[in-house]
């Protein structure tokens, strides 16, 4: 997949972010792993957060979707200071991450995993019951969408593919009224094919008025889809820049902080 | 959505082939083993077991089994094993026994006391097993010996000696729950046909069969019960997703902890279930009652469909696993063959099944 894709880009610097996060550092112990974060993502847009092994991606996301609090530093929901107690704030604030998990039952049917934990139910008292039709018919909808057509919604996860996999978490987030999606490092396992399929389905995800979280150590997958980069490196943002404004080389030697991946690139030709 | 979206997905969901999708379901193994089973006493029993007394003199030993291997198949799709079950059997026997005869508590008191001591200690396990981590089978193995000792010293401590509690009998006949229990129901319907010449009577008149053993009832209402609340339920669903993924269960908002203790305060309280039928039937409790049950009742569940890895399985195919069982202890007794085949066709049929679930797990799977 090239630079040019043929993707929509949301317009940016529009609308007021959703979430923004300020200055952002987190200590655990002597450990410094955030060491000031500044990162924020709008309404329709996505927002790709670069950064190699141990930059910190992973404490920024839970403290982003509320698995861990910062030690210093803003977050700001919608222009009003936030604090939340527990991913279960933070999810019903909107904010839904897609772990690399996914958080899927191989064994079970996709629509008794769409639903998981919030299966809707018919009738009252003893004859309240898992509404199977609406279930189904509500899975298959919402995968339709994302341009995934199932054989059955009782289809066990297990026989789709890791991109399919990946879709119906990121069906099952927006569904249920994510307004930022937090997708960690959804690319990572995919083969070409079925990241391009993730990829599209980011873009659909967009175009919805969702904004996006898209985490990523693979500047082509992020250059492919995303309306801005932010780099993370040794726990620090360095800087934020537009599609457009910097090239897969520039991103690749943030990420790996200057000049040693410069002369690797030499002998490698071109980014990795 | 647009209507038509689900014509044409009903479309393809045709072009699937029938066979194909029964081999998706868990208890297709029990329902074919049951065949087999049937197939082979046609041939080779007497005629006398296939009349309505002969079935349901199988099926009253499944039924019992059935009781236990139901819940036992629940936990199992939850996860978790109880292989203290058939010692709960006596201990919950040895509570009612001391509550109707010691106690000289009525059965509206003492069968809900006796539920409920079996809760508790099936919470306990629950608990035991979440707090520390361990596998649920190596602590409930200890639950097997504890309570299979205390039965014994409890007994020999209430009747000074023995261990066995009689007497129970002559405290709880007349009682009016009793019949709930124990006995048989439909009497009067099963005379009526007697009546009519529609079903064998002896000489006198009286039908061969007194009517359906209660304990049947039991085994057909529990397993209607389950089926219901794992396939129609929002529990149902949280215990497929506690027993598949146990962290992805509980970061998608299951309750998993809530779950599972559930689970065994049910598999407890259905041994304790048991346990009054046994008793108030026999008349007296027996610290040998349920010796092995547990056993037993894995078995059936898993020729039923469920997965020993959890996650996978049906309460039907436990009710199917525990009439097979039934079928084969007592249908020998028709046959030329010696009854001690009984136990090399239990572990036969236990290999079978367990290679046979495998490679379903596979097929839903996908996996290679």
């Amino acid at each position: 997949m090239s630079e040019d894709s043929t993707f929509h880009h949301g317009g940016t610097g529009s609308a007021n972010p959703i979430i923004e996060l300020r200055d952002i550092e987190k200590h655990f112990g002597n450990v410094i792993a955030l060491a000031g974060v500044s990162f924020d993502v709008r309404p329709g847009e996505c927002h790709c957060l670069l950064g190699d092994n141990g930059a910190g991606k992973s404490t920024f996301i839970k403290t982003m979707s509320g698995v861990h609090k910062p030690t210093r530093g803003t977050i700001a929901f919608e222009g009003r200071p936030m604090s939340f107690a527990s991913p279960r704030d933070a999810m019903e604030a909107g904010i839904a991450t897609v772990f690399q998990d996914l958080a899927m039952i191989p064994l079970m049917s996709v629509a008794r995993n769409f639903f998981m934990g919030r299966e809707p139910t018919r009738g009252w008292g003893l004859t309240r019951r898992f509404d199977v039709e609406k279930a189904n018919s509500v899975t298959m909808a919402e995968m339709r969408k994302m341009g995934i057509n199932l054989r059955a919604p009782d289809q066990a996860v297990g026989t789709l593919s890791g991109g399919e996999r990946q879709t119906v978490a990121i069906a099952r987030a927006v569904h249920f009224g994510a307004r930022v999606l937090i997708l960690d490092e959804p690319t990572s396992a995919l083969g070409v094919r079925q990241t391009a399929n993730v990829l599209a389905t980011i873009d659909k995800v967009r175009s919805q008025g969702v904004g996006v979280v898209f985490i990523s150590h693979n500047v082509r997958h992020a250059m492919a889809v995303g309306d801005r980069f932010t780099v993370l490196n040794r726990g620090k943002t360095l800087g934020t820049a537009r599609r457009g404004e910097i090239t897969a080389e520039e991103l690749q030697d943030l990420m790996a902080g200057g000049q040693e991946m410069a002369q690797l690139e030499s002998t490698l030709g071109g980014t990795v | 959505m647009p209507t038509d979206d689900i014509t044409a997905v009903d479309e393809r969901l045709r072009t699937e082939p029938l066979l194909a999708r029964l081999m998706k379901r868990p208890e297709l193994g029990a329902i074919a083993g049951l065949v087999l089973v049937t197939v082979f006493f046609l041939l080779t029993a007497n005629d006398a077991m296939f009349t309505l007394s002969g079935i349901l003199n199988f099926m009253a030993p499944a039924a019992q089994l059935g009781v236990l291997a139901i819940a036992a198949a629940m936990l199992m799709i939850g996860g978790e094993f109880d292989l203290s079950i058939g010692s709960m059997v006596a201990f919950a026997g040895m509570i009612f026994g001391a509550c109707v005869v010691n106690l000289g508590l009525p059965l509206i008191v003492a069968v809900p006391a006796t539920l409920a001591v079996a809760a508790l200690i099936g919470a306990a396990n629950g608990l035991i097993v979440l707090r520390t981590g361990l596998p649920s089978f190596i602590v409930t193995l200890a639950g097997l010996f504890i309570l299979r000792g205390l039965s014994l010293v409890g007994l020999k401590w209430l009747t000074g000696g023995s261990t066995q509690l009689r007497g129970v009998r002559d405290a709880a006949a007349d009682d009016w729950l009793s019949p709930l229990f124990a006995g048989d129901a439909f009497g009067t319907l099963f005379r009526a046909l007697a009546a009519r010449g529609w079903i064998e009577t002896f000489p006198n008149g009286e039908p061969k069969v007194p009517g359906v053993p209660v304990e049947v009832l039991w085994f057909v209402g529990l397993a209607a019960l389950a089926t219901w609340v794992l396939l129609r339920t929002p529990a149902g669903n949280w215990i497929f997703a506690s027993g598949g993924d146990r962290n992805a269960a509980a970061n998608s908002g299951v309750p998993v902890r809530r779950v599972k203790i559930s689970l065994f305060m049910v598999t407890a309280g259905a041994a304790a279930l048991l346990a009054v039928m046994q008793v108030l039937d026999a008349g007296s409790t027996d610290a040998r009652r349920g010796f092995q049950k547990e056993f037993e009742a894995i078995i059936a569940a898993v020729i039923g469909g469920c997965l020993l890895t959890g996650g996978y399985g049906s309460a039907i195919g436990a009710f199917f696993g525990s009439i097979i069982f039934g079928m084969v202890v007592i249908g020998l007794t028709y046959t030329g063959f010696d009854q001690d085949w009984f136990q090399v066709f239990l572990g036969g049929m236990l290999l079978l099944a367990v290679i046979f679930n495998n490679a379903i797990r596979k097929r839903v799977t996908g996996e290679r």
